[in-house]
């Protein structure tokens, strides 16, 4: 079982509190009209499916509720930091 | 190779079974092929066996990082069924079907495929009406699929708890009678050594790290652990690895990589005479020909290449197992094991050309790729000879996730996710 930091609580649960919430950074497009197909496709379905550090999104369901980004090796499943929602992609040579 | 049948058991048996012949030589990489397979997984191996079986391409290598059979194919829980509902999905998982029935003999090996049935459980009046719709959708797409009541569900699967005060009552299942299982080690085996006879190698221990492309965008061959390897086309059934090595030569896939888990118990005598799934509380059972119960877990929650997966989802899968079945809940688990399996967003797989030339893709088959091993294999044999999809993998496009036309097995497949 995971152990996750929840950065709003400020405590780190177990992974059955949790739920996962895709890649995290995605950002939704500004005028979608003037999006193209491929441009659409990129968003809604194309993800970097990393073998290593994942930046993800997850969410404190069974506690805060809020969602919180993450960086996880995908490899190892260890969790390098948790941030809020909102916060600056952190560096990966920072986390090292 | 040497043919296997009954007089060559018989005289081999005379000297104690010590003079069999390697079934397939580990072979070394030549400079370069007509066609390489990253993968040799069932659907890896079973392409190059296609490709020189029937398009008499066998300059073909197919390489894998482990050794064969070692990634999915030896972790899955070889189920066999084709009760999906659209047609695209019925027609290439009936075809997989289809080649399933012949495939011992085809292949002069005994890839155990069990005509068991598959036994879907309905347990709200939702799945009633669903599957109901279901039946019907594949009749007409000539999927053989039946409606059994409460009690003719009892009847085929004796151990099933069909009372009424279960928390989640039997109303009746979906029985497909040709669907069954398949020992999973066999269809790799088979197609090794079907394609090692004629004139495919199969390098094992080798690392894919990279595809090279030519100046004008074409394939040029793959980087590997034990150097560079030209080819002229190179196909990729890397699974739960398709989009790192795909990546490589600059094509980045709709797919995210989840473990998979499974778990077997001790062995007992036979008991359970099918394939039982049950959508609602999550669970799917079946015995193997050794006496264990195998059986299926969902993904997890969180994309991963760890190869493990989290106990919370085991002890869901096995309060399921025993919330069907009371009659097990005091059997003991042998072991449990994980797969990463590369899902995409419609639950669909991709057979497929790629923008790049003389790359092609197999990959996207999720929680469900064993049961198509023979299909998909035949399928993306004939769209790599060709240059051109088989029109039963023609659905199967990258391109869908562009143009929408999307193949939604996720809403619509006979099994929950």
């Amino acid at each position: 079982m995971l152990l996750i930091h929840c950065p709003y609580c400020d405590e780190t649960l177990p992974e059955a509190e949790f739920t996962y919430a895709g890649e995290a950074h995605i950002v939704r497009p500004l005028d979608p009209s003037a999006q193209t197909d491929e441009q659409w496709e990129t968003f809604m379905f194309i993800r970097r499916n990393p073998k290593g550090p994942h930046y993800e999104r997850w969410r404190h369901l069974h506690g805060c509720a809020r969602y919180f980004n993450a960086v996880r090796d995908t490899v190892t499943d260890k969790f390098l930091t948790t941030y809020k929602a909102g916060e600056p992609r952190p560096d990966l040579e920072s986390l090292k | 190779m040497s043919r296997f049948s009954a007089l060559s058991l018989l005289k081999h048996s005379l000297s104690g079974h010590k003079n069999w012949s390697k079934q397939w030589p580990d072979s070394q990489p030549k400079a370069e092929y007509d066609v390489i397979i990253v993968g040799a997984g069932g659907h890896g191996l079973g392409a190059a066996y296609y490709l020189s079986s029937q398009h008499g391409i066998t300059n073909v290598a197919v390489i894998d990082k482990g050794w064969l059979g070692g990634g999915n194919t030896g972790r899955n829980t070889t189920i066999i069924r084709s009760n999906y509902l659209y047609d695209e999905s019925a027609r290439l998982f009936d075809h997989s079907v289809d080649l399933w029935e012949n495939l011992s003999q085809e292949l002069n090996y005994n890839v155990m495929y069990s005509r068991r049935g598959c036994l879907m459980l309905a347990h709200t009046v939702h799945d009633v009406q669903s599957f109901k719709r279901h039946i019907h959708s594949n009749r007409l797409n000539g999927v053989d699929n039946r409606w059994l009541t409460t009690e003719e569900c009892k009847e085929f699967v004796p151990c099933l708890n069909t009372s009424r005060d279960a928390r989640y009552p039997v109303m009746g299942g979906a029985l497909q009678e040709r669907a069954g299982t398949a020992r999973h080690d066999a269809v790799a085996w088979g197609y090794a050594r079907g394609a090692a006879a004629r004139g495919v190698d199969i390098i094992q221990n080798c690392a894919v790290t990279a595809i090279r492309r030519n100046p004008d965008g074409s394939v040029a061959g793959v980087e590997t652990s034990k150097g560079f390897i030209k080819a002229r086309k190179v196909g990729v059934s890397a699974a739960g690895h398709t989009s790192v090595v795909m990546q490589t030569a600059g094509v980045n896939l709709p797919l995210e990589s989840y473990p998979l888990q499974a778990l077997v118990s001790e062995p007992v005598k036979p008991i359970f005479p099918c394939v039982v799934m049950s959508n609602a509380v999550h669970a799917y059972i079946s015995q193997s020909d050794k006496g264990e119960l195998v059986i299926g877990s969902g993904t997890d929650q969180y994309t991963s290449y760890s190869q493990r997966g989290g106990l919370p989802l085991i002890e869901h899968t096995i309060a399921a197992i025993t919330e069907v079945f009371p009659i097990f809940n005091r059997m003991r688990m042998l072991r449990k094991w994980g797969g990463i399996v590369d899902v995409t967003p419609d639950r669909s797989a991709i057979i497929s050309k790629t923008p790049v030339g003389g790359l092609y893709v197999n990959c996207g088959w999720g929680t469900g790729g064993f049961k198509a091993t023979p299909g998909a294999a035949h399928t993306f044999a004939w769209t790599i000879a060709k240059d051109e999809p088989h029109p039963i993998n023609a659905p199967f496009t990258m391109e869908r996730f562009r143009t929408g036309r999307l193949i939604d097995e996720a809403a619509a497949a006979a099994v929950a996710h």
